[in-house]
This record gives structure tokens, sequence and C-alpha cells, in this order.
């Protein structure tokens, strides 16, 4: 019962954060247009429904990756550990499903995208793990380790592309995937359409969406019902006690890396080879922004697989409606600016709850003190 | 020798933003609060003091005008990191989450507001720069010495020396310095003499936005000509730097000169015969920092200790 009360309070206070983030983002568009205030702060909110069924089609098809990498650093936190190299896992599980996608055609049609993003997933599995190892067997602080392997994978990967013959020079990007690679649509873009006279306008939702959602209760399960999740936690919240009750820190750390890199490189390979703006990687020096947001969407989901879920779906949302702001004179930026303040006001977390639960227990008392008299006569 | 003059000179480029940025994480560090948020802090003290040159530089120019914008960057800076320090010392939050917060704010007001405050509406910020100095007088003509230190020069280079020096004296000189780094292995035995823990760490908070905010506008200044909302990572990199450096002053300033010439090496290797003839890739060039970086923690980090309370927020009630 208290357990049930105390998410209830906790999440009480990430909606508290959001109702605060909306506010201060509205008082933002008062100040710099007041006349289209108001629609500026609907069209937020309506997020993807501006544009009807495409538009949520759009808001699940963007909030796939960040809701991997929600996972991914959620799931690292859960150990204790600070994963802020999910854009490197990220990138290194795209490229080799895009190698694998491209290059792997004798595979039968259904099986190719499945292990495509499965290699996918190994990679980034396999970055991850580095960070472990590094922190387990050297002592280094993940926060570094992973840095430095996000810019790493970043040239890697520019260098390996342009050496392969993945490489299209013209477009300075790398080729597309093969059709039997990109990730069916499900039957999905018969529910997220506009219909523009007679011609079915979809949106580029794909079965990614699902899967992700997928793994998170997979996550959900594994973190609470079974005793290596438990072993996991257990080491985050105090790693002495977790040592004198026989768990291995090291390898605690270890897998807890890997996982957190093999969700991140799921998240990249659902970004490219998803149907539509997917199914090739450019060739630029920018870091992939899905893995920092991933840092945004795990915190205000406080680290929880279904809050991630939620939260992933709540900034995909507000991110899709403010690419409407702009017919009213508003900069898309603004969205970015309102996600960072709700998670700033969600530090207030912890002093919303202490309220909560100080207002709870003053009821209490209240109607224990009620009760009393009546019990005596 | 004409190539080491340049590769010195360039590097000073990437170490000393690095540095001092660095320097400001230690404090913050060592006061017990981790401040991801260097680098939102960065780019907001760059947005603020180069918006500040770019409206000024008609009617003034050249080293009074830079350090008139080192002190808006400074200040702005400072002003920013507050947020950070009241979430992580009043609100008792887990320090991450303000940081994040502050990293994902500062580019995306910098856009806005430079898109609403310029009248042209565009998101970079352009200036002019006149702050390079070709020769420090007398000092310039030193043979060896002279260009390698004091020719192609900015006065920041110079000033984050010093702030290298300071820190150093007042991290283990001062009292000031003693209290804080108590407050960062155990405030509770140091409020238990009197020490004011949230005070210390505030001062710690506070000093790593005047550095990164600082930081921001040396970073921008001699590899640009517009601010266009990003310190480029520096941010991130000046938190490798701060823990590659184990949180100690000289060591932070080894790790940044090495980090500077490492990617000096890289990104200018075509103007130097040697590397250049080697015909290597420069996608691996770029490379060579971030993995000469791991390779070297590999092998300094078996003793390396994160001050013991940082990250921890202080409760005086649990004392």
């Amino acid at each position: 019962m208290d357990k049930v009360k105390k998410a209830f309070s906790g999440m009480s206070a990430s909606l508290l954060a959001i109702v605060a983030g909306l506010l201060a983002g509205f008082v933002i568009l008062l100040i710099s247009n007041p006349a289209n205030a108001v629609r500026g702060l609907w069209t937020i909110l309506l997020g993807g429904w501006n544009n009807g069924m495409k538009g949520m089609g759009q808001v699940l098809y963007y909030a796939t990756p960040i809701i991997m990498t929600g996972l991914s650093v959620g799931f690292a936190f859960k150990t204790g550990m600070f994963n802020i190299g999910a854009t490197g896992q990220l990138m290194m599980g795209g490229f080799v499903s895009v190698y694998v996608g491209v290059t792997w055609t004798f595979l039968p049609g259904a099986l190719h995208w499945i292990v495509a993003l499965m290699m996918g997933a190994l990679a980034g599995m396999a970055w991850g793990m580095i960070v472990g190892l590094f922190k387990a067997l050297l002592n280094v602080h993940e926060v570094i380790t992973s840095i430095m392997l996000n810019y790493i994978a970043l040239y890697l990967i520019n260098y390996l592309i342009k050496i392969s013959y993945l490489f299209d020079s013209l477009k300075n990007q790398s080729v597309n995937v093969a059709a039997t690679a990109v990730i069916p649509k499900a039957g999905l873009d018969q529910i997220f359409f506009i219909l523009k006279g007679k011609y079915h306008d979809a949106s580029s939702v794909n079965a990614g969406i699902l899967i992700a959602i997928g793994i998170a209760l997979l996550m959900y399960v594994l973190l609470n019902k079974t005793t290596f999740g438990f072993e996991l936690k257990a080491v985050g919240y105090n790693r002495h006690a977790s040592r004198y009750a026989g768990i291995s820190e090291n390898r605690a750390i270890i897998t807890s890396m890997a996982i957190a890199g093999g969700l991140a490189g799921v998240a990249g390979a659902l970004m490219y080879l998803a149907p539509a703006s997917g199914m090739h990687i450019h060739v630029e020096e920018v870091l992939a922004a899905q893995g920092f947001n991933g840092i945004a969407v795990a915190l205000l989901g406080m680290s929880s697989p279904l809050g991630i879920i939620f939260t992933g779906l709540f900034i995909a949302h507000i991110t899709v409606g403010g690419a409407y702001l702009q017919s009213l004179r508003y900069m898309k930026e603004i969205i970015e600016v309102i996600i960072g303040l709700i998670i700033y006001f969600s530090a207030f977390s912890l002093l919303v709850r202490d309220m909560i639960l100080r207002a709870n227990k003053k009821r209490r008392l209240k109607a224990e003190a009620q009760m009393k008299p009546e019990e005596e006569s | 020798m004409d190539a080491i003059y340049f590769l010195v000179q360039q590097m000073m480029f990437f170490s000393i933003p690095l540095l001092i940025v660095a320097l400001g994480g230690m404090f913050s560090e060592r006061s017990g609060v981790v401040n991801i948020a260097l680098e939102g802090i960065m780019v907001t003290g760059a947005f603020v003091s180069i918006l500040f040159i770019s409206n000024l530089q008609s009617v003034m120019s050249g080293q009074a005008l830079l350090l008139l914008a080192i002190l808006v960057a400074v200040v702005s800076g400072m002003l920013f990191s507050l947020l950070h320090a009241y979430a992580a010392i009043n609100l008792r939050s887990d320090q991450t989450i303000s940081g994040t917060a502050l990293n994902m704010i500062a580019p995306a007001a910098a856009i806005y507001l430079a898109r609403m405050l310029q009248p042209n509406g565009v998101q970079q910020v352009e200036f002019t720069n006149t702050f390079r100095i070709p020769s420090v007088p007398v000092l310039g003509d030193i043979p060896v010495l002279g260009p390698l230190l004091f020719q192609n020069a900015y006065i920041t280079t110079y000033i984050g020396l010093l702030i290298f020096a300071v820190s150093a004296f007042v991290l283990y000189r001062t009292r000031f310095g003693l209290r804080l780094r108590s407050c960062g292995e155990h405030p509770q035995a140091a409020d238990s003499v009197g020490i004011n823990v949230y005070k210390m760490r505030y001062a710690g908070v506070m000093i790593s936005g005047a550095l990164a905010g600082l930081g921001g506008l040396v970073y921008v200044i001699p590899t640009s000509t517009n601010f266009n909302a990003t310190v480029s990572g520096y941010g991130f990199l000046a938190l490798a730097v701060l823990i590659f450096g184990q949180w100690k002053p000289l060591r932070i300033l080894l790790a940044a000169f090495f980090f500077g010439l490492m990617k000096t090496i890289a990104s200018a290797y075509s103007g130097i015969p040697v590397l250049q003839d080697l015909g290597i890739p420069s996608d691996i060039y770029k490379m060579v920092p971030f993995i000469a970086t791991l390779i070297a923690l590999a092998f300094t980090s078996r003793k390396s200790q994160a001050p013991r309370a940082s990250g921890v927020p202080y409760d005086k009630g649990q004392r």
C-alpha cells in the first residue's frame, strides 16, 4: 500500500512539474508575442493532433528512439551509473544495423530486418560494455569513458562509411538499406493517416514503437520481478551492502552497462531501419541528439520503464506540436526550453512529495482525532 | 620550428577554455556538487557576452571591450549556475536533474533570444575579432619563448593561466579552500565544526558558473566570428578533463594541455609535413584525442577517487 502511495505521489510530482513547465512556457509566449499566446499554448498541448491521426502517428514515430535511449539511461541509473554515452551506443547500433541492412541481402525477407535489428543491439551492447569494463576493471569513471566513446563512435562511423561501398559520395551519406531490412509498418499506417481527397496521407509510424514498448515492458519485468534485476538495483542503492550480501559489484556494473548499451543500440537500429526518413546515415560531425534527450526522458520518467514510455510519448507529443508553432510566428526552440523547465521543476519533486505526505498525515491525524470521541461514546 | 610555434599557439585555443571550465567544475565538485551543467553554462556565458560585444563593437574595440565582455560572461555564467545551486543544495534533488535541465535550456534559449533580440532575426550572433595580439610588446621578441607564448595570442590565454595559479593556491593554501574541500569529502564533519555547508557549496557552484561562463567566451573568440548557440560539446569535454585530472588543479592543467595538443594535431595535421605524408585519413586523426585519453586513463585511474560526498545532497537533519 505504501509503495503504491509513494509511486502515486511521485507521479503527481512529475505531473505538477509538467503543469509548471507549461505555465512558464506560456509566460514566455506572452512576453514574445501576447496576441497569439493562448493559441500558441493550445497548439503545444494539441501536439500531434494539430494534424489529426497523421500527427499522432508522427508522435509515435518520434517517441520510438527516445523511449529506447530513455530506457538505456534509466537502466544504468538503476545500477548507480550515469550513461551519458547513449548517443555513441545509438550511433554504433544504427551503423551496424544499416551495414547488415545493406549487405546481408542473402537473408530471407522476413528475417532480414530482425537480424539487422539484433546486430544493432549487439553493437550497442559492445559499445556500452566497454564503459562497464573500464569502470569495473580499471576504475575509470563511466562519464569520461562515455564521452570519449561518443566521439570515437562518431568519427569511426564516418570513416567506415567512407571506406566501404556503403558510401554514396554524391549525397555524402550511406546508401539506403534493402527493402527487406526496413521495419514493417504492421498496419499502423492504416490507422495513423489523414485523407487528402482519396489519397491516404500516412504518417511515418512503424512497428518500431511496438518493439520499443514491448522492450520497456520486458525491462519492467526484469527489474522488478527477477533476482537479476534485484541485484542490479541493490548495487545502485548501496554497493557496500550488496557486496556484503554476496553480489558481485563488478559483474553488475558490466552487465548493466552492456544492457543499457544494447537498449541504445536498438534505438539506433529503429531510427535507421525506419521507413521514411531513416534507412541511411548522413556523414556529418554531429552527435545524435536522441542520446542526450534520453537523459531527459529517463529523469522525468524517474528511471521506471513504465514512466519512460509515458514521458517519451509526452516529449514527442509537444515536440511535434512545436513544429506547428511557426505559423503563429513563434520559434520551435521554445519546446526545448519548456522541456528543460519541466525537468528543472521535477527537481522540486522531493519538496512536493514531502508536502503531500505531510498533508496526508495531517488529514489522517485530524480524522483520528474526530474518530476518538465517537469510540468513547 | 615554425610548425611547433604554430602547434603551441593553436593548442592554447583548445586547452585554455578546457582548463578554465574544468577548474570551475573542480570547485563545484570539491564542494560536493556534481556539475554536469558546465556545457549549458558555457553556452549562456558565450551567448550573453558575444551579444554584448556585438552590440558595443561600434563604439569600442580591442582589449578594453574584451575585458568588459569577460566580466559579462563571468556574471551571466554565475547567475545561471544559481539555478543549479538552488536545486542541488536547497531542494536536495538529484544533481543530474538540474544539470540536464540547464544543458537543455541554454542552447534553445540562446537561439530563441538571439532571434528575438537581434534586428535581423537570425540565430547567429556575429562579431568582429579585434582581440588578437600579434605580438606582446617586449615579451614577444624573446627568442623561442616569444613566438611560443607571446605571439598570435589572446589576453584570455594569460587570464586562463592566472586562474590556474589562483585556483591551486585558493584550494590548497587558504582557509576557504580547506573548508570547501571538507564539504566535498565529509560535510557532516565539516558542519560539526561550524562550517556552513550550504554556503560553501553555493560558493563552489557559483565559482564553477563564473569560470564556465568565461570559458564559453574564451572558446568562441579565437575559433569563430559568430556564436551559433553551441560550444561544440566543450562543456562535456571539460567534465572529462576534470575527471582525467582527478579533481586536482595541476593534473587538470596537464590533462587540458594533453587533450588540447592531441586535438590540435587532429585538426592541423595537414599543416605538419611529417603527419601529412603518412596519408592517414582525417577521420582517424580526429579519433586520436579521444582514444589517447582513454588509453591514458586506463593507466592512470587505479587510485582515482572522486570527492567522497560529491553528488550527495547534504541534509542537515540526517547528521
